[in-house]
């Protein structure tokens, strides 16, 4: 992956995206981070490592996705869209692709422990997948909230074997399940790995969640060039909760002349106090164990995010994202809950493909006319998550009963 | 001398305690520090609430969500120090996370540490790495920065974080959050004694500290013990008026 990445170098030894990413976190975690970036150096050198986990992505996840040119919406569009599609990937998202990565580390480093958080539960599920097929203790961190939004995905989870812990703690989502899961961690350092599920938390974690996810964005280019003669796209676009699946796609690109979107979830108006859209309305600030930016309250309380999707409702975002907006590498806009249900019923009726509600905000941003999308653009959107767990929310959302 | 520094320069038996500002009642926060220093507190700690309260344990939590319901705010809290001030000679410091520090501005911060008299701020999630710049600043005010370390801290590590805190560091008793249980004397022991050999400054210890027989065993091995969720427990089941200063005066007999 390396070799793709020539003058963008980031983050710096100490972990930091400028004044973004960093360590913060308590005195008893700093030696299992250290542990871990070290293993982390090591195995991106080790050739058998990376052979594994490109074995794993391909014989158990489902390696390579296709990169789909949709051509109906495409024509109704006036421009080329390509999905990746993320979501034929085994458990239905992007997220097994760090989670196995992860997993290769935690086995590498003797832990038999494995800990996550989880919001929308595709990294619940992911985790548990990872953990079943290694043999390892698993414990998934899910707010209560999220557990009543997400119950097949718990249901998931239990079937293989893992334990969903509920968090009754503050918002009781994602981010009050990431506190648990520090909280437990610190608690039981020794013979537990955390298997963050986004480009988050302290360093290495963003920068590792990100390389493993990088598969995305390299087979994207490899593909879009086998198909286009040595093309490159002319705009790739992606959801950004956490931000895994948007650097999973963005990274190999980061040098090429190719412009870059991510869409935060806009909730009910970026200009209500309900929405996710942590770089369009953010703060600077420190949360668990980054500083980023932040939806916090005058007093540097984090705020309280709202999304009709599980997996984009968190206040903060990868300190990688919050760099890449301060330099204006990527752009970053939003979509509301309405403009993503319309865009998931949409997708579903004109491509026979049902996108999870956290891609649907990056689909809704192709519909949006100020986008400014030219005629005949090439257009990359990451497909990142197929929509089954959306079903209940959806149908509620449009009053039938299922 | 700041506060901080004299006392440690003692070898007295010392109890700090841990007290949530904004609990139980916004206006709690003077009774609560002066029933603690009636009861024989050495040195307070004074909670900073936060919403998300990582290194914290489920009684810290409670008490952090009833203080944010209570609607207090870091500047208000400034102002009930002051008041304490005008009663107390006794250290003060402040405990609590980063972001709500960050976004007041640290260097607004430390001039408001400054105006309210107060001696250390202890912030579990800015570790040494993190924290040089900030440290260096309290500092130059004469306000300790009070660094932690805990049993996994490498004796390297020790000495660093012990170098640029100056005055104090507080060790974290256990592989864990705040209120936990205590692992084995043995551990602890050994545990203790490296932070001993290799720390520049004194050393309280915390967490999982909660009677009168913890204060006088980690008082043997180290300079004072700080007792927190024990305190905050208490006031959690009984509201009553002279709780906290009993259950002091408990500890420290």
């Amino acid at each position: 992956m390396d070799s793709l990445v020539k003058k963008y170098n980031m983050p710096d030894k100490h972990g930091h995206f400028e004044e973004f990413g960093g360590k913060y976190v308590p005195e008893t975690l700093i030696p299992a981070l250290d542990e871990l970036e070290q293993e982390y150096f090591k195995s991106k050198k080790d050739k058998n490592f990376q052979k594994e986990f490109f074995n794993l992505l391909k014989y158990y996840g489902g390696r390579p996705t296709p990169l789909y040119l949709a051509k109906n919406i495409s024509g109704e569009l006036g421009f080329n869209v390509w999905l990746k599609r993320e979501d034929l990937n085994h458990t239905g998202a992007h997220k097994i692709n760090n989670a196995l990565g992860q997993i290769l580390l935690a086995r590498k480093m003797g832990k038999k422990r494995i800990i996550a958080e989880t919001g929308a539960g595709q990294h619940g599920v992911a985790t548990a997948a990872a953990a079943a097929k290694f043999g390892l203790e698993c414990i998934v961190y899910m707010g209560e909230e999220d557990i009543e939004r997400q119950k097949l995905n718990v249901f998931k989870i239990n079937l293989m074997g893992a334990k969903v812990i509920p968090v009754t703690s503050g918002s009781k989502t994602l981010k009050d399940a990431t506190n648990e899961a520090i909280r437990d961690w610190v608690t039981n350092v020794e013979d537990t790995f955390y298997i963050i599920g986004s480009s988050v938390g302290p360093h290495p974690y963003p920068m590792l969640v990100r390389d493993f996810q990088s598969v995305i964005g390299t087979e994207t280019k490899k593909q879009f060039k086998d198909i286009t003669n040595n093309e490159l796209p002319d705009r790739l676009v992606a959801c950004v909760g956490g931000g895994s699946n948007a650097l999973g796609l963005f990274y190999p690109f980061i040098d090429d002349d190719v412009k870059i979107v991510g869409v935060e979830a806009a909730g009910k108006g970026i200009d209500t106090n309900q929405h996710a859209a942590t770089l369009t309305k953010g703060e600077f600030g420190v949360l668990h164990g980054a500083a980023s930016m932040l939806l916090q309250s005058n007093d540097g309380q984090i705020a309280l995010p709202y999304s009709l999707s599980a997996g984009l409702d968190y206040p903060g975002i990868g300190p990688e994202h919050s760099y890449l907006q301060k330099t204006k590498r990527v752009e970053y806009s939003s979509a509301t809950d309405n403009e993503a249900l319309e865009a998931f019923k949409w997708l579903s009726e004109k491509e026979g493909i049902i996108p999870a509600l956290e891609t649907a905000h990056a689909v809704a941003y192709l519909k949006n006319k100020n986008n400014n999308i030219k005629k005949n653009e090439h257009v990359i959107l990451n497909l990142s998550g197929r929509g089954d767990k959306d079903i209940n929310t959806i149908a509620k959302e449009l009053g039938i009963e299922l | 001398m700041n506060r901080i520094k004299q006392l440690f320069s003692n070898d007295s038996k010392k109890l700090i305690v841990f007290i949530t500002a904004g609990f139980p009642e916004k206006d709690s926060t003077k009774d609560l520090v002066l029933e603690a220093i009636k009861g024989g507190a050495d040195m307070i700690e004074i909670g900073i609430p936060f919403s998300d309260p990582q290194a914290d344990g489920p009684v810290i939590q409670e008490a952090n969500e009833i203080a944010l319901k209570n609607g207090i705010t870091l500047l208000e809290i400034f102002e009930q120090v002051k008041d304490i001030r005008r009663q107390t000679h006794v250290p003060i410091a402040l405990m609590g996370y980063y972001n709500p520090i960050l976004k007041m501005g640290t260097m607004d911060f430390i001039k408001k540490c400054n105006d309210a008299e107060i001696d250390g701020v202890i912030l579990p999630d800015l570790p040494l790495d993190e924290s040089v710049e900030f440290c260096n600043n309290l500092k130059d005010k004469n306000i300790s920065p009070i660094l932690l370390v805990a049993p996994n801290t490498a004796e390297k590590r020790i000495k660093k974080i012990s170098k640029l805190a100056g005055d104090l560091i507080y060790a974290v008793s256990i592989l864990g959050i705040t209120g936990n249980d205590l692992s084995s004397k043995n551990n602890l022991e050994n545990y203790l004694a490296k932070v001993k050999e290799n720390s520049e400054t004194p050393f309280m210890v915390g967490f999982g500290i909660s009677s009168n027989d913890d204060v006088e065993w980690f008082n043997s091995f180290s300079n004072g013990a700080v007792v927190g969720s024990a305190v905050i427990k208490k006031v959690l089941k009984d509201r009553k008026k002279g709780v906290v200063e009993n259950f002091v005066k408990s500890l420290k007999k």
